[in-house]
């Protein structure tokens, strides 16, 4: 039972974050936007590489420089939607999910190309001990830090959404794009707020997972399925729900190895993302509004 | 008599073929003014056209003294004019009181919370819907939601298009009764309509349109007596 909780529960909940993080900006983007960005994960590459590159320079714990990630990702997602997506806000929206297909491999690319191929760990390097709780519980730091900025991040996202002027006209916005439009309100600005916001949770996503493991440029291209999962669980244009949506597809994976018959892992590991893709799949079928009431894709 | 919006030779659409052509009318300050015609003669655009959602090939829209050629919709509403679509006029998933506080955003009210009170005095339903979705509203309900989001912004000129589609003959005429209490705010209604003869009851002019072209325009009285109007858009005889 002790194993069950440090090795399987607390992972599962942080990568649950990581998930939850990147989600709540496909979901969004989706809202408002109407298209699957798939860019979005080489997004929290790029968010990565930004703080790898300020870690080697200000050598503080990575974490610190967060910063750092979020406005190279806030950045780059606000000159891609200038010059990518934007010229193409008219056509069908199948235009605009081909271009964040280039644009994904343009990010990949980029980091290749400037940081190289290989893996890479963040400069203070180091494995921190565990905090150890109640003499039993052992769970990582950054494994808290991630699970705590999500939950203080989902908070802060929920009151600006409801009580925001920008928050409300981005639920308008989602709700209904000609109507935002009729009522005046500023479409343009929305979607600005939508990739900074986005943009933002990205780079901290990518952060969490660059630090769980290491740097390297398919980080976030592999965690796009499990994400996509999440947003479409959660019911897309449902900010809260895709939250919610990653905590469950991170729990589901991490748990389908847990060896809950015999000691044999239930499910072999390396099929975590199957998971994913399969709770996805049977959703779409099943009930494609997901499991708050999103809208149909 | 100045107007207070003034359409002149409008000829629009929607990219193909022009849906009006040379449409000519006059919105005189504080009046309801209605826009009759059978199906597909254009009635919508025409509402669609002054709010610049379409089209304008040719032609001008002249409101308050400014020629309104190269406004946006955002633009419109900050010089006092406002819309209401026909269907999905409301925001579903936003609360009735954030619908209301959305219609503020483009053009915010001297005082908020005094035009949110007058705008509940219209509208004493909503009161007790406020922290309700708008989306699951009754559709009388919703249409008051949506008047009342685009009451927020304090208009001069309201827009409406068919505003009874689709309600009960109860609501029909409370909905009828509510765009005279608009109007005795100093708000000006022009609205597109298919019920023509209880339309034309409250109205103080109407346009008629046929195949996207004036037919005939008068005071609502008079259409209301005019023996070719009655025949071929009021019922009675069949057409």
């Amino acid at each position: 039972m002790i194993d069950f909780i440090n090795f399987y529960l607390f992972p599962a909940l942080a990568i649950g974050s990581i998930y939850a993080l990147g989600a709540v900006g496909i979901s969004m983007i989706f809202g408002i936007l109407r298209f699957a960005h798939f860019a979005h994960g080489d997004l929290m590459t790029m968010g990565a590489y930004g703080v790898l590159a300020a870690a080697a320079v200000i050598p503080v714990y990575p974490v610190f420089l967060v910063p750092f990630g979020m406005v190279l990702a806030i950045a780059l997602a606000l000159l891609v939607d200038r010059i990518f997506y934007q010229p193409l806000r008219n056509l069908p929206t199948i235009y605009t999910v081909i271009s964040s297909f280039g644009v994904a491999l343009i990010f990949r690319s980029l980091v290749q190309l400037i940081w190289g191929s290989q893996n890479q760990v963040y400069g203070s390097g180091g494995v921190r001990p565990p905090l150890i709780l109640f003499d039993t519980f052992r769970i990582s730091v950054l494994h808290v830090q991630a699970v705590v900025a999500t939950a203080v991040i989902a908070l802060l996202l929920h009151l600006f959404l409801s009580w925001t002027r920008t928050g409300r006209s981005m639920r308008a916005v989602s709700d209904d794009p000609e109507l935002a439009k009729i009522a005046g309100l500023e479409t343009e600005k929305v979607v600005r707020w939508t990739w900074i916001i986005g943009a933002a949770l990205a780079a901290i996503a990518g952060l969490f997972a660059g630090m769980d493991t290491n740097a390297h440029p398919n980080l976030g291209w592999n965690l796009l399925l499990p994400m996509f999962a999440a947003a479409i669980l959660g019911g897309i244009g449902k900010p809260m729900g895709a939250m919610a949506g990653g905590f469950i597809i991170g729990l589901a994976e991490e748990l389908s190895s847990y060896p809950w018959i015999g000691d044999q892992a239930l499910i072999s590991p390396s099929y975590k993302t199957a998971v994913a893709f399969v709770i996805m799949i049977v959703l779409l079928i099943v009930r494609p509004q997901g499991l708050f009431k999103g809208r149909l894709l | 008599m100045s107007a207070l919006l003034s359409v002149r030779g409008l000829t629009a659409g929607y990219g193909g073929p022009p849906i009006i052509e040379d449409v000519s009318f006059d919105v005189e300050p504080r009046e309801i003014a209605v826009i009759l015609g059978p199906n597909g003669a254009g009635k919508s655009t025409v509402l669609k056209s002054i709010f610049a959602l379409t089209d304008i090939a040719s032609g001008k829209v002249v409101f308050g003294g400014t020629d309104l050629a190269g406004c946006d919709t955002s633009a419109m509403v900050r010089i006092g004019i406002s819309s209401v679509p026909q269907s999905r006029n409301v925001f579903p998933t936003l609360t009735v009181d954030e619908n209301l506080d959305v219609g503020t955003y483009a053009a915010p009210p001297a005082d908020k919370a005094e035009t949110r009170e007058k705008v509940l005095q219209l509208f004493p339903d909503l009161r007790k819907k406020l922290n309700q979705p708008a989306g699951e509203l009754s559709g009388g309900q919703r249409q008051m939601v949506a008047l009342g989001r685009a009451l927020m912004c304090e208009p001069k000129l309201m827009l409406l298009d068919e505003p009874t589609a689709g309600l009960s003959p109860a609501y029909l005429e409370r909905i009828f009764d509510l765009l005279l209490d608009i109007r005795e705010t100093g708000v000006t209604i022009l609205l597109v309509e298919q019920n023509a003869r209880q339309a034309l009851q409250i109205a103080d002019h109407g346009h008629v349109l046929v195949n996207g072209r004036n037919f005939v325009s008068s005071t609502g009285k008079a259409l209301l007596a005019d023996e070719s109007v009655r025949r071929s858009f009021l019922g009675g005889a069949a057409a």
